[in-house]
């Protein structure tokens, strides 16, 4: 009988210890650290929350981080989703989904790259070498400096790229979803009349529902960690700074801890609401379990 | 019997890899590319004359960033360069470089340079960093045929300099080519447009003040030093590619606008050591026939001809004997005539022999160096990282891509605060 009491500790025991080594402790000295000066020798209070607050550069970082989480996050799930109902209806849905899942294949820092040839640069007397320039050029216009121009024209770029990497993953998972419906239920509401925009509104999105709740608020908690592509395409520089990629720069180039830390607290509060969310969500679905 | 051979055969790579790693050193490069190359042949020309076998760490351009961590993690590489004279005292005031002070081959160097690798450290100043090679940079590339087809002169002052931009203008043409692209380090060449023009228009008393953050980014001083670059860099006629252009070009690609036909642009303000990069992508071309350089004019007549440099700095984290022998090889006359003469850096060691020079160009300015009055090392290799490869790098960036002047200098100055309050 008292062993029945330790197995559950015995199992997970290992797996706790791992947690409470590389996330909880980390998480609570980044907190410690956030509230002292940059070699952590003095105490500081909020200094570092206010700085992080209060500078100018600052309100750059905020406006493109919530740029990100909202284009990317509608593209994302909104593409994910079209092309999930549509590719369930052709027959070569296997190989279109294949082509579009690919490129979560890549290291975003590949995919990075990459584009940053596609999106590339040369004054309009030399020859394009950018596949999106060339296109421009050859259709008659000027080339742009699609990483160049702020605020607009260089977010929604970047944004772009993280768009064509993570479409895949939103679209499989709602497509999955998509597939877990009773076929009876479209049936029965196509018999009863009505057209497909009313069975995608009024059967389809409710019963998916659910599932696109998870892969939006998945989405939203990974877009506020951005950073891969924000650093290998223009480190931040032109306006397109981003809370990851600064706290980055803080803590290893300008050997900043407490801002970084600072950062770092900032980021989490950020994602904690959209946590609340999911586990709420969880416990919901176990209550009915 | 065959068992005790084995263990024989152990100990005996045991032994011989013992042996090996006592004779070991690890250096770690920011170099790449044609510098990491030649970088590769003063190492081999070490190992032949020591014996000891070096491994090169190869970090790249994230440099900066990497050796800092190691440092903390007390894991560094037993010799590196250091990314610049800022981060050397940063480390050593740590205590995580050795001194070097009893290296031999430092009494042969110039003064000059024997200095900037000082710092003072608990009152006392010892010899931290010693300089493999230096750039000078307040130079002016062109292309002589070019100037000649025609009819440009060569000017010898700012006035004269602006007027014959306005002449190539007027004639169509697009006097200047700049390229601010870098990576993670883009923004640099403009810091050394700004530094030039600093010590030219403020003299060099202001510039060590504004090194020090004895007087604000927002000071008349630097504002106007940035004016004078907006001259010329915000620009579109003046620049080929316009401000765009600009911040898309990397500064290894800018020199190959002078050499099309017809050439895309006329004159390129850089380094020395931008001539491995003409030579690498323009195959063909020769010294004074097909580029040549004047020097940066004047721009205050009062302030003359100020020096602007910098230099390959190389320090010591690990006390062996193997690290310092490395060290005291790269400050001798022979492996600065290699990395020097195929570069077409300058040396600093004054007992390297002048015909190492591949050019005449080099062989100018490292005349130049060695006997210039005035003498400045490059300001955001000497300010804390946070401002001179950081918020002085994007602010060059910002003020390229439109950002009000006073914006973007007031935000260097609030990154300065906070920088300098950390050392």
């Amino acid at each position: 009988m008292r062993t029945r009491r330790i197995t559950p500790w015995l199992f997970a025991g290992p797996a706790l210890f791992l947690l409470a080594l590389f996330l909880v402790y980390p998480s609570i000295e980044t907190i410690r650290v956030s509230f002292y000066n940059w070699n952590s020798t003095t105490y500081v209070g909020f200094q570092n929350y206010i700085s992080a607050f209060t500078e100018p550069s600052m309100v750059n970082v905020f406006r493109n981080n919530a740029i990100w989480v909202f284009v990317f996050t509608l593209f994302t799930v909104s593409l994910g989703l079209i092309l999930a109902v549509l590719l369930d209806r052709v027959r070569y849905e296997k190989i279109a989904k294949s082509f579009i899942f690919i490129p979560m294949a890549i290291s975003m820092v590949g995919a990075s790259t990459i584009w940053k040839f596609v999106y590339a640069y040369k004054p309009p007397s030399a020859p394009q070498i950018g596949l999106l320039n060339a296109f421009v050029v050859a259709l008659g216009g000027q080339p742009v400096g699609w990483l160049i121009e702020s605020p607009w024209v260089n977010n929604l770029s970047l944004i772009a790229v993280g768009v064509w990497l993570w479409t895949g993953f939103c679209m499989v998972l709602l497509s999955a979803a998509l597939k877990n419906i009773p076929k009876q239920l479209m049936e029965a509401a196509r018999i009863d009349g009505a057209n497909e925009w009313q069975v995608f509104r009024k059967v389809t999105l409710p019963l998916l529902w659910p599932t696109v709740a998870v892969v939006m608020t998945t989405m939203v908690v990974f877009v506020l960690k951005i950073f891969d592509i924000v650093y290998v395409m223009t480190n931040g520089n032109y306006g397109t700074e981003v809370i990851a990629n600064l706290m980055y720069k803080q803590q290893f180039t300008f050997q900043n801890y407490g801002l970084a830390a600072a950062l770092a607290v900032v980021l989490l509060l950020l994602v904690v609401p959209m946590m609340v969310l999911n586990i709420r969500r969880f416990r919901r679905q176990e209550e009915i379990r | 019997m065959k068992r005790g051979k084995w263990y024989l055969a152990l100990a005996a790579v045991l032994l011989v890899s013992l042996g090996a790693m006592a004779q070991q050193v690890t250096i770690a490069v920011v170099w790449s590319g044609n510098e990491l190359d030649v970088f590769k042949k003063v190492i081999d020309a070490f190992e032949q004359e020591s014996g000891i076998t070096v491994n090169i760490d190869e970090v790249g351009r994230d440099l900066p960033t990497v050796l800092p961590v190691r440092v903390a993690a007390g894991n560094p590489p037993d010799v590196a360069a250091l990314p610049n004279p800022g981060q050397m005292k940063t480390f050593a005031l740590q205590d995580a470089l050795v001194p070097l002070d009893d290296l031999s081959n430092l009494a042969d160097s110039a003064p000059a340079f024997v200095d900037l690798g000082k710092v003072t450290v608990n009152d006392e100043e010892h010899v931290y960093g010693i300089f493999l090679g230096a750039d000078m940079k307040s130079l002016v590339w062109y292309d002589p045929q070019n100037f000649e087809a025609k009819g440009y002169e060569v000017p010898t002052s700012w006035p004269g300099l602006m007027a014959l931009s306005q002449q190539m203008v007027a004639n169509g043409d697009t006097p200047w080519t700049i390229g601010l692209e870098s990576g993670a380090a883009s923004g640099w060449p403009g810091t050394d447009w700004i530094e030039d023009i600093m010590l030219r228009t403020a003299g060099p008393d202001v510039y060590d003040q504004w090194v020090d953050h004895e007087i604000s980014w927002t000071s008349p001083a630097v504002k106007t030093a940035f004016q004078y670059f907006g001259q010329i860099a915000l620009n579109p006629e003046m620049v080929y590619g316009g401000p765009t252009g600009e911040l898309t070009t990397n500064f290894g690609d800018a020199p190959n606008a002078l050499f099309t036909k017809p050439p895309e642009a006329y004159m390129l303000k850089q380094a020395t050591f931008i001539q491995s990069f003409i030579r690498d992508q323009n195959p063909g071309v020769e010294p004074l026939t097909d580029y040549n350089v004047f020097l940066f004019p004047p721009i205050q007549p009062q302030w003359g001809n100020p020096v602007l440099g910098a230099g390959d700095l190389v320090g010591v984290f690990n006390d062996t004997p193997e690290a310092k022998a490395l060290a005291n090889y790269l400050a001798s006359a022979e492996a600065q005539a290699i990395w020097c003469g195929e570069l077409g850096k300058i040396a600093v060691n004054t007992k390297v022999d002048p015909s190492i020079y591949p050019d005449p160009i080099t062989a100018k300015a490292a005349d130049i160096v060695q006997s210039a009055d005035v003498f400045r090392f490059d300001a955001s290799d000497l300010m804390p990282a946070a401002v001179g490869s950081g918020t002085f790098w994007s602010g060059i960036l910002d003020y390229i891509n439109g950002i009000p002047l006073d914006t973007v200098l007031e935000n260097i100055e609030q990154s300065a605060v906070a920088a300098y309050a950390q050392q």
